[in-house]
This record gives structure tokens, C-alpha cells and sequence, in this order.
């Protein structure tokens, strides 16, 4: 089974990367993207067949080592 | 049968491919004819090249290794030896920036640690289009970035270089890397298989397919078609060559290798055969026990792949244990994946059933060696000719045409460049970067090491072999500037296609050049790196051999930098004005003009010179001082006073004779770039002492003015022809190239 | 007195911080492997620069979970000096034993240079031989050294006087143009509650010679030896 983690940074973070990229894109005329967050996405290959699981197995490794806590948060989606 | 598109793409010739069929008695399968396409390579077998580099000297009473293993080594007293190359990763680097910057770095890296010594510093001469042009920005960045990202990474203080933007470099940058090392004469370790029956292993980083035919990329020009090669560019992992290079001194430690090498280009066919070939033996491998991240890897695919951060070693009978622990230590896997055999045969198995059965010598000693034929460039009378009465006459003052100098990229503060490298790591660099040579501390001892490269390719552009020997001469003033004795040298040797006469006589004269200058400057060639087919849409470089030297300073607490330390110190200039402009940076940055011929030198005075300088900072007589090169004696002048907090300078400086025209004349006094000269300040009360000698030495020596105020001013003849602000030339100096970027915060 | 030296797979600044407190200060230097739990009876812990891990993922984010770790924990909460440098200081947020956590330089560019911090807070080990105010002119070297931690984290580092050191001018003035990486409230390092873990970005073991540029970093060893020698 495959875990998808999306790990964001808290919209209190300050985000240098998204913003130059935003930057980035708007020279490149595209005035229509407003703003930028430039986040991490992990596949997790998991041995389990069981949807609720995974995702279980994927909130704590996000907790334990994908995403700080202090920083940033995550979401989880399960491909079967 | 081979069909001749398969041999193309393989970049064989047909008289090669006859070649090969007649070492094996037979025709060659396809991963035979993989492993004969890399190894005949240009870039490894440099076949257009050996018959010239044999001329150039590479024996000293310091030389330890001289070329023809992985890295060069000269003695550096206390038992110590220095270890250092470099090299160039140019077609990868406009491929793809970053990565092949990174991966270039990571080469260089790993053929000193190879030899058994730690590495200590790494120095890069870079050369872009200019920066004006659409492209470079990117490519700047990207190489800056990948450099840094790399040795930064590993540890390794990247502490000095060189970068220079001209147009013919557009299409193709040049990413050359120096690393130095350090070792004990006795720990030094070769590259070299032998011993029937000795375990070959593996360790490093999986095998992937990534770098596929990096090594005839390299020996091949660019044309629209090249963005289709981008899957031939290696993604490098700094940590896992940290590991490595941990992992791999700790075994060095213990004496159970006979010989290890590095997999860089053309991977495991390079080290196994050359590996070979060295101990006059043969190496069996089977490639099904190679560790591989990807699957379904042919035994041509990982024979040919350029993965990143991977040795191959040879244990001493009984310590495969001890190899095996080590390595297991710092989480990585030595597997043993090969023997070596008396038969001289690479034999490359694939569960044990032979698949490519080659004797080594004909991918080493017996690659192709081309006497290719030259002749002069049609260009070259013509653009040696320089008439100075037609040069329009100057609407700048001289003054302006000064910060014009200053502010020009080539010339100007790369502080935007270096602040990106970690140049202090390792807490033994005391010339911080764009102070003069990059000088070390040698660990454990109270000596350093000074490092530099340089090159001028325009100079090269208009007289190839006095270009070379300007080159030779000017890495060893920077390094005798900083106060050390030059002990040896490495060259990286970046030309357009050999094929062509002209770009090959280029290349003979100036190795010629190298040879002559090396030799009267005594400073052997202990390896180095050649780099062809630098070519875009049949546009060639300016021919740019790259030299980095390594010079001895005993005492490291008299190093001597750039800048000047107090007000009230004389200046000295040692050497002769000639007011030369040929191929000057002025000339093309106020006139646009490439024209005239380099400025001519005189090794024998060049020598005495660097003598002197070696003896003044180790008398402690002088304060500072800076060789004149691009931008002549004005622009030396200048770059002393920055980074000083403002202290400025005054000189009076004798007219030349240049043309007819008052302005020109006075800019081939203030902005010639006659060779052999050195701007020092001296305290006063050493001044005697520092003429004195001089003239024993046989130097010039003129002392023409002396520190103080905080202006530049410089006068010819009695009347002032420069006085500007230093403040104010130095913001135009530092803004050379990080007002292109001025665009992101801090 | 001994140094303890972690070594983790990729730091780089190990052997520096060795060499300052061996050779540079005559003291006992030990090196402890990440995997080791034993740490040979040290009287101060370092956490060196580096690269622990190539910084994957985010700095000190693995490392934290090293066996080393849990020694160094102990050590700390038995209230024994450990301090941070640079890629140390990160494995000291990841592992939570400083609060706050780093981002890219708003530079976005890695930056190596020196820099002059001011020393806030006299009274922890590494800094009790130092003036409140005084600047120190140290070496930075790192690409994420922009500090951060939500509002009220900042609050109470204030209120509990945990900021150490802050990004200053020469003279000693707290300006966001001192400020080499954009961390919030200029700051450098900082230190946990019970005062004796301290965690900062520039290098002070490359500033204890004056050969190298600055001797102004052989203060927080000099301090860490007096403290130890009082405990």
C-alpha cells in the first residue's frame, strides 16, 4: 500500500522559497498566481494491505520524523 | 557485425574499431565495444594529447608522484606530503549546473582521498559567457550553487580561484576544480591490483544508471541535439562521500589495501582496468554481485554507469574482515565483487558466465595515440596586430576608465561567489578568499600551504604558448606573493576539438609554453586534466589551459595578503613597467578589442622575482603585497586599499611610450599589463632593507609612493591622472557582480 | 577537564571544536560516535557543526534519534553544560531539548562570513566569563540559521531571559541590518530553562586563534572551564 505525506509549513512560518517563486512567476507574467508555500512530499511504501493501517503507520512516522512539529504540518492520503 | 551508427554513437572511429578487432582476434560484443568506447575516449585515454603532455617536465627532488595516477604529491617537509590535481567537469556543468558542478567537486575530492591523503582545500577557476548575456546568470548560479552545496557539505573550505566572463564561453562554461591534500610520505596509497587471489570490492553508493557515456560526452562538442544527453549527467551525494571519505582513511589506517581508486569517469571499466594495468594483472568481476538501485542494469550499463561516491579496493590476503568492519562502521557496505588474476584480462562476468573478456593493456597502454596535425590559425597574424594611434581617443578620464575596470565582473569583488562557500571549515584558513592565494594551515605543524589557479584565455587567444607561460608564471607569483616557495604544479588544459589544426596547435604551443615556464620557474607538473571539444556549433573557446600551483610557506605566521595594513607605509613596485596592452583587460573593456599579443616575459627575471618575494616575507619586510595582472598597475593599486576601511594610497609612476596619443599613452602606464611585477608596502623603517635586496636579487625595485589619505591617486610624470574616493571605488569593485543579483534580500 | 566531541555520519566541525579544546586550550578531548551511549565521563558536551545526515530532510532531524542522543538528555538533566554549535544547535531544537526551530536564510543563500553577536545572559556555563554586551566578532557558515518559534515561545524565551547571544553591529546595537540570516529577534543562540544547554549558529572554535581572525570564540570555552571547575 502507498502513503502519500504532504508536509506544509504553519501559515505563521514565513515562506522565502514560495515567495521568490512567486516573484519568479509573476516576472514570467503570470499575475494570476497570487501567492506561493512551497512544502516536501513523501511516497511511503508500506507491507500492510489495511487502509486504516497505513495511514496510522504514516501519522506517526509524519509525527515522529517527516514534519516538525514546530514548523510545519502534514496530511495524509492512502492509495491502494 | 558493429553497424557504423553504433559505432558513431559509441564515438569510434572506423580505423578504431579495426584496431580493436585485431587486440581481441575477434569482433567485440556490445559491452566490449562500451568499455573500448570509454576507455578510447578522449577524456580518458587523451589520445590527441599524450604526445604533448610527455614533454612537460614532472620530476623534482620534492615530486613524490608525478602523473599517472590519481593525484600528484610533493614533499612538503616533517615526512608530509601535499597531494593535489585538478580538474574539469565543463560539458556536464552547462548540461546541467548544479549537479555538474557538484559532481566535478566530488571527483576531484575523491582522487585525493584515494591516494590516502585528507582533503584540506579546494580552489575553482570558472569561466562564463558574460554576464550581460541571456543564460549566464543561470549558469553562474547554478555552478556557484553546486560548489557550494557540495564542499560545503563534506567539509571541505573552499578557499580560493579564479572566474573570468568573456563571449566565447557562452555555449560552453568551464567548471575546473583543485583540491589539495595532505598525507604522510608513507601513507600514500596507489591505484593499483595485485596480488592473485586478492579480494576486489565494491563500496559506496548503488549502482544506477545515471552517467551513462559521460566520459564521451566529454569528448564530444554540443549541438541542438545536446539537451537530449541530459540523463548522462550524475547527481552527486556529498554525505555519502563524507562517509567514504571517513570510512576509507580509517581502512587506509590500518594497512589492508594494496590499492584503491575511485569510479569516476567511466566508472567501474576505469578503476578495474586501470587498477590492472598498473600491477601488470588482471581483475575478474562478476557484475551480478554489484550492489544496484535499479533493476534490469545489463552488464553494459553498469560497467559504463558514472554513479557518484564509489571505490574500488583491493584487500590484503587475511584483511577482508577488517575492510568489511570498517566500512560497516560508518553504515556502508564493502562487497567483494572480483579477484585479481596473473592473466591481464578485465573479464567481466554475469552470473558467472564470461561476457566481456578484454587484456588490459589495450584499454590503457594501448589506446589509440594521435600525432594529430596543426597548423597556425588563420586569425592570429591579423589579430596581433594592435595599432594604438587608431584606438579612439578616450572620452572617460582615466579615473573613470579605472572604476569602469573596477567594476567589470572578471575584475571585480567575488565576494558574491565566496560568500557562498564555507571557506573556514577545518579552522586552518588564514588568507581568507580574495586576499591573494588561498593559503592553509598543514595540520599538526606550524607551516602552510598556498594555493592558486590561474589562466588567461584571451592572452592564449593571440599567442598560445605566451599565454601559457604567462599563466604558469602568474599562479606562481600569487602564490610567492602570499609568501611561499612554489613547489609544483597541476594543469587543467581546456581547448576546442583537437580535430581541427588550428585548436591543435593551440594546444602543442601551449603546452610548449607550460613546459619552458615550469621548468625555469621549477615548478614540476605532477598531473592534471585535459578537456576537449569545448566547442558549440563548431565555436571553439579561447584556448585556456588552467594552472594551479602549491608553494611552501615555513613559518605560517608571515603569510603576507593583499591589503594594505596602516597609513604611512612605503610602496615598492619590484619589476618593469612596459606599458603593454596587448590583450589587456582594457583594452576590451573601454576600446572592445581583443587585439595586440600578451605581454612579453622573461623567466629568468620572473624567477629572482618570486625568489625575492619568498625571502621578503620570511624576513617579515613587507606589509603586503599584489601581483599586477588583469587591469595592470592601477587596478593592483586599488585592490590593495579595499578591504582595508578605507586607507588609500599616492604614487608617481614613470611615463611609457604608447603611440602618440597623450590619453593612451597615460592609460598604458596606469592600466599595462607587463608581467614580472609585484606592488608590496613596507614599513618605512624596512625600505633599505627590501631595495637592498632587490638589487642583490637582481629585481627592480622603484619605490613610487605610499599609503595614507583615503583616496587612490596616481600621477604620472608630476600630473595627477587618477584621484578618486576609495570608498567610492570600492562599492563600484564590490558591486561587480552582486549588482546582477541585487534582487534578493540580505 | 574533558570535552566530549559527538560525531555524527557527516558532521564536519568535529575535529575543529577537538582541536580548540586540545590543543588551543590544553584540556582532555574525547570523540564520541553517534552510536555510542557512553560518554567517558565528560565534563562538558559539544555538539559540533557539520552536516549531520547532509542536513536530508532538515537539519538534525535524524540525527536527534542517534543513541548518543539519549546520553546527552540524561547528561542535560542532570544539569550538565552541553552547547550547540551551528548544526549542533539544530540537533538541539530537533531534539526539543532548546525550543524553536530553523529556516532558510531570507537570503535563501548559504553565507560565510563574520559576524558580531552580543551576549545577552552572563549567567549560563558558556558565557559566565563574558560582560552582558559585550560583542563578539565570530564566524557564521550555514545555509539555515534563520530562527523561529510561534509568538508566545518568543514571549517567554524573553521573559525567561533564554535569548544569549544576538546578530549585533560592532558597537553593540541590535539592527535588522546586523541581523546576518533574518531570525527573528536577532537571534543567535539561545539556552533552555535550566540555563545549561546552550545552542548558537556562528562557530566559536574557529575564532580561537588569532592567526585565523579572531580570538573572540575562546571566551565561551574559557567560561565552560571556569564553570566546570566551580561546580
Amino acid at each position: 500500500m502507498r502513503a502519500r505525506v504532504f508536509v506544509t509549513l504553519k501559515p505563521s512560518v514565513f515562506d522565502p522559497q514560495g515567495r521568490t517563486i512567486a516573484e519568479a512567476l509573476h516576472s514570467m507574467g503570470y499575475g494570476g498566481v497570487e501567492d506561493v508555500r512551497q512544502g516536501k512530499y513523501f511516497e511511503l511504501d508500506l507491507a500492510t494491505n489495511e487502509a486504516a493501517q497505513a495511514k496510522a503507520l504514516a501519522a506517526e512516522v509524519a509525527d515522529r520524523l517527516l514534519a516538525n512539529p514546530v514548523i510545519e504540518s502534514y496530511r495524509i492520503e492512502i492509495e491502494s | 557485425m558493429i553497424d557504423p551508427t553504433t559505432l558513431e554513437r559509441h564515438g569510434l572511429k572506423p580505423d578504431e574499431y579495426e584496431r580493436i578487432v585485431s587486440f581481441l582476434g575477434r569482433e567485440p560484443n556490445l559491452t566490449e565495444l562500451g568499455i573500448f568506447s570509454v576507455m578510447w575516449s578522449e577524456h580518458c585515454s587523451y589520445k590527441s594529447s599524450r604526445v604533448h603532455l610527455k614533454t612537460l617536465p614532472t620530476r623534482g627532488p620534492q615530486v613524490l608522484q608525478g602523473p599517472g595516477e590519481n593525484a600528484g604529491a610533493v614533499d612538503i617537509g616533517d615526512g608530509l606530503a601535499a597531494v593535489f590535481k585538478i580538474e574539469s567537469h565543463n560539458h556536464p556543468s552547462f548540461i546541467e549546473p548544479y549537479q555538474g558542478a557538484a559532481t566535478g567537486v566530488g571527483g576531484i575530492i575523491r582522487d585525493i582521498f584515494t591516494m590516502g591523503a585528507r582533503p584540506i582545500a579546494l580552489l575553482n577557476s570558472l569561466r562564463f559567457g558574460d554576464l550581460d548575456a541571456p543564460g549566464t546568470k543561470r549558469l553562474l548560479e547554478g555552478v556557484v550553487a553546486g560548489i557550494a552545496g557540495y564542499g560545503n557539505s563534506i567539509g571541505i573550505p573552499t578557499v580560493g580561484g579564479e572566474i573570468a566572463f568573456e563571449p566565447c564561453y557562452a555555449g560552453n562554461p568551464l567548471v575546473n576544480v583543485f583540491c589539495l591534500g595532505i598525507a604522510k610520505h608513507t601513507d600514500i596509497i596507489k591505484g593499483v591490483a595485485s596480488g592473485v587471489g586478492n579480494a576486489v570490492y565494491y563500496v559506496g553508493a548503488k549502482t544506477g544508471r545515471d552517467g551513462i557515456h559521460g566520459a564521451t560526452m566529454a569528448s564530444a562538442e554540443f549541438d541542438e541535439k545536446s539537451a537530449e544527453k541530459r540523463p548522462a549527467v550524475q547527481v552527486g551525494d556529498p554525505f555519502m562521500e563524507k562517509l567514504l571519505l571517513e570510512a576509507c582513511l580509517e581502512v587506509m589506517q590500518t594497512d589492508a589495501l594494496v590499492g584503491i581508486q575511485d569510479m569516476g569517469a567511466a566508472g567501474l571499466t576505469c578503476s578495474t582496468t586501470e587498477m590492472g594495468s598498473r600491477g601488470g594483472a588482471g581483475v575478474d568481476i562478476d557484475v551480478t554481485l554489484v550492489p544496484q538501485r535499479e533493476t534490469g542494469m545489463t552488464p553494459y550499463e553498469i560497467m559504463l554507469s558514472e554513479s557518484q561516491e564509489r571505490m574500488l579496493l583491493v584487500a590484503k590476503r587475511g584483511h577482508e574482515a577488517e575492510v568489511e568492519r570498517i566500512f560497516e562502521k560508518w553504515d556502508l557496505h564493502a562487497v567483494q565483487i572480483g579477484v585479481v588474476t596473473d592473466d591481464g584480462f578485465l573479464r567481466v562476468k554475469e552470473h558467472g558466465t564470461v561476457v566481456a573478456e578484454i587484456p588490459n593493456r589495450a584499454l590503457t597502454d594501448e589506446a589509440p595515440v594521435y600525432q594529430r596535425p596543426m597548423e597556425e590559425p588563420a586569425y592570429l597574424h591579423e589579430a596581433q596586430h594592435l595599432d594604438l594611434d587608431a584606438l579612439r581617443s578616450a572620452r572617460a578620464s582615466r579615473a573613470e576608465e579605472l572604476l569602469a575596470l573596477l567594476e567589470s565582473p572578471t575584475i571585480g569583488s567575488k565576494h558574491w561567489v565566496y560568500r557562498q562557500y564555507d571557506h573556514m571549515v577545518r579552522a586552518g584558513t588564514i588568507n581568507l578568499p580574495g586576499l591573494g592565494a588561498g593559503v592553509v594551515r598543514v595540520p599538526g605543524t606550524d607551516r602552510a600551504l598556498a594555493l592558486s589557479v590561474d589562466g588567461n584565455g584571451r592572452y592564449c587567444y593571440l599567442d598560445p604558448k605566451r599565454g601559457a607561460m604567462l599563466a604558469v608564471a602568474e599562479a606562481a607569483r600569487n602564490v610567492a606573493c602570499a609568501g611561499a616557495r612554489p613547489l609544483g604544479a597541476t594543469n587543467c588544459l581546456n581547448f576546442g576539438n583537437p580535430e581541427k589544426r588550428p585548436i591543435m596547435w593551440q594546444f602543442a604551443k601551449a603546452v610548449e609554453g607550460i613546459g619552458e615556464a615550469c621548468r625555469a620557474l621549477g615548478v614540476p607538473i605532477t598531473g592534471g586534466n585535459v578537456s576537449l571539444y569545448n566547442e558549440t556549433d563548431g565555436n571553439a573557446i579561447y584556448p585556456t589551459p588552467i594552472i594551479g600551483i602549491v608553494g611552501l610557506l615555513e613559518h605560517a605566521d608571515r603569510v603576507v595578503a593583499r591589503r594594505f595594513r596602516g597609513s604611512g607605509d612605503a610602496l615598492v613596485l619590484l619589476g618593469d613597467s612596459g606599458g603593454e596592452l596587448g590583450g589587456s583587460e582594457y583594452l576590451r573593456v573601454v576600446h572592445g578589442l581583443v587585439r595586440g599579443v600578451p605581454p612579453a616575459i622573461d623567466l629568468d627575471r620572473e624567477k629572482r622575482l618570486q625568489d625575492v618575494l619568498v625571502a621578503l616575507a620570511d624576513g617579515r619586510l613587507v606589509r603586503s603585497a599584489h601581483d599586477c595582472s588583469d587591469g595592470g598597475l592601477a587596478v593592483t593599486l586599488a585592490e590593495c586599499c579595499f578591504d582595508t576601511n578605507g586607507i588609500g594610497a599616492e604614487v608617481e609612476i614613470d611615463p611609457v611610450s604608447a603611440g602618440s596619443n597623450q590619453a593612451i599613452a597615460s592609460a598604458a602606464a596606469l592600466f599595462g599589463e607587463s608581467a614580472s611585477r609585484v606592488l608590496v608596502s613596507v614599513s618605512p623603517d624596512d625600505v633599505t632593507a627590501v631595495l637592498r635586496r632587490a638589487a642583490a636579487a637582481g629585481v627592480s625595485a622603484t619605490m613610487i609612493g605610499q599609503t595614507g589619505g583615503n583616496r587612490i591617486r596616481m600621477a604620472i610624470a608630476g600630473s595627477t591622472v587618477v584621484d578618486v574616493a576609495v570608498d567610492v571605488a570600492e562599492r563600484r569593485w564590490s558591486s561587480a557582480i552582486a549588482r546582477y543579483f541585487a534582487r534578493q534580500v540580505a | 577537564m574533558t570535552f566530549a566531541v559527538i560525531t555524527f555520519p557527516g558532521s564536519n566541525c568535529d575535529q575543529d571544536a577537538y582541536r580548540a579544546a586540545k590543543d588551543v586550550l590544553g584540556q582532555q578531548a574525547e570523540y564520541i560516535w553517534h552510536k555510542d551511549t557512553d560518554l567517558k565521563g565528560a565534563d562538558v558536551v559539544i555538539l559540533p557543526g557539520g552536516f549531520a545526515h547532509g542536513d536530508y530532510l532538515r537539519c538534525g532531524a535524524m540525527a536527534r534519534f542517534s543513541p548518543v542522543m539519549k546520553s546527552v538528555q540524561e547528561f542535560a538533566a542532570k544539569g550538565g553544560p552541553v552547547l550547540g554549535i551551528c548544526n549542533g544547535f539544530q540537533v538541539l531544537l530537533e531534539a526539543g531539548l532548546l525550543p524553536g526551530a530553523m529556516l532558510r536564510n531570507r537570503s535563501l543563500k548559504f553565507q560565510c562570513e563574520h559576524v558580531h553577536i552580543r551576549v545577552e545572559q552572563t549567567d549560563t556555563p558558556f558565557t559566565m566569563a563574558c560582560r552582558v554586551g559585550q560583542v563578539l566578532r565570530v564566524p557564521i557558515a550555514h545555509g539555515e540559521g534563520n530562527y523561529f518559534a510561534e509568538p508566545d515561545v518568543i514571549a517567554r524565551l524573553e521573559a525567561n531571559r533564554q535569548v544569549v547571544f544576538r546578530y549585533s553591529t560592532p558597537d553593540g546595537r541590535i539592527t535588522d541590518e546586523a541581523n546576518a540570516n533574518g531570525s527573528l529577534a536577532n537571534i543567535a543562540g539561545l539556552c533552555n530553562e535550566r540555563r545549561n544547554v546552550v545552542g548558537l549558529m556562528p562557530h566559536p572554535e574557529r575564532a580561537c586563534e588569532s592567526i585565523l581572525g579572531s580570538q573572540d570564540g575562546l571566551v565561551l570555552f574559557e567560561s565552560v572551564m571556569k564553570a566546570v571547575a566551580h561546580a
